[in-house]
């Protein structure tokens, strides 16, 4: 070891390609929603979201490989969801934004998505209605901690998930479940 | 000069219509199958010129009710700034009323939205697709039967996990 120079340094392939990774972020801005504000100011000079390697908000999923799910998503719109995350280049992660892209929030009606990781997968949910800058940086940081900790340079982490990161079991009608708990209900009374 | 109320009661036979006003609201009643006449009446003779609003009430289990649907059209004349509502009524099964888009080509986004979210279909509209809601949707959402969180509808789609995406 004493023929190796002070500037050079040993490392595994894996850890040195998931921190290139981590530090250049490039977001897909699916911003549908007041969420969408928060991203906006985050992404601008207050936040500044350029110190973590991320700033370069790309509008063609070609270019990205984090989406950010900024807002409700509606039955409309969830088609066009999915295309854009496929179209988006391996490797690639997803944060879902808010209360309404986690879990529908109190959009609760029959056009609503109750939350993206039923029909995507989401590696990060930053909780709030809308969260401040302040959280989606620490959900960014937390994310660039993941990518380090666990990412690969084939990316072969992602292959081990194969099952849908929705809530278990997926209700396929909630309806379904909301009359049998009211005739239950009715059964009790 | 003569009112709109005393011009309609002369040319329409006037036990159909009810007027009723609440401040400086004028709205009239009328029935579904003179709809067509006196809405353009109203714009060829009154200058009613411009449809600002067209909108369907669902009263299903409504007290005192005794049609389901009622449509209203909410009217402008921007010669005198005149306001007016025409409302009329429509029941199941096959709601259906003529299109006005003939006298006012604001009616056409209307229509079609009133059609997607009541089903109340509108003879002669010329292109009554759904326009809010997507087209292999199914059923009418604003309808007071159909519930508030759908029929499972926003859980029709394929689910994409990590590893084959």
């Amino acid at each position: 070891m004493k023929d190796v120079p002070d500037n050079v340094f040993m490392t595994s392939l894996d850890a040195a390609a998931s921190w290139a990774r981590s530090n250049s972020l490039w977001p897909m801005p699916f911003a549908t929603a007041c969420c969408g504000i928060e991203l906006m100011a985050t992404a601008s000079s207050r936040f500044d979201l350029a110190r973590f390697g991320a700033e370069v908000m790309r509008f063609s999923p070609r270019q990205c490989d984090l989406m950010i799910v900024a807002g409700r998503v509606v039955m409309k719109m969830l088609p066009v969801l999915q295309r854009i995350w496929l179209q988006m280049p391996e490797p690639k992660w997803c944060i879902s934004m808010g209360a309404c892209a986690c879990t529908g929030g109190v959009f609760d009606t029959y056009a609503v998505v109750q939350g993206v990781d039923r029909f995507i997968p989401v590696d990060l949910y930053v909780p709030g209605c809308p969260p401040r800058p302040e959280q989606l940086m620490a959900g960014i940081i937390a994310l660039q901690d993941k990518i380090k900790h666990g990412g690969t340079l084939n990316g072969t982490e992602f292959g081990k998930r194969t099952q849908p990161m929705g809530p278990t079991p997926f209700d396929l009608d909630e309806l379904i479940r909301i009359r049998e708990g009211n005739e239950k209900l009715i059964a009790l009374s | 000069m003569m009112t709109i109320e005393d011009a309609l009661k002369l040319k329409f036979s006037c036990d159909e219509l009810s007027f009723s006003q609440f401040r400086d609201n004028h709205r009239i009643g009328v029935p579904a199958e003179k709809l067509f006449d006196i809405l353009a009446f109203l714009k060829n003779e009154h200058h009613f010129d411009m449809l600002v609003e067209l909108t369907a009430v669902d009263y299903l289990e409504y007290e005192g009710a005794k049609d389901r649907f009622g449509v209203v059209y909410v009217l402008v004349s921007t010669m005198n700034g005149a306001r007016l509502v025409i409302k009329t009524h429509v029941n199941d099964p096959e709601p259906l009323l003529p299109s006005v888009y003939s006298l006012w080509k604001s009616a056409d986004w209307l229509e079609r939205e009133v059609y997607d979210m009541f089903g109340i279909r509108f003879s002669g509209h010329p292109d009554l697709r759904r326009i809010l809601t997507p087209d292999e949707f199914t059923a009418y959402p604003l309808r007071k039967d159909y519930p508030l969180k759908g029929r499972g509808e926003r859980h029709n789609f394929p689910v994409l996990t990590r590893a084959e995406s």
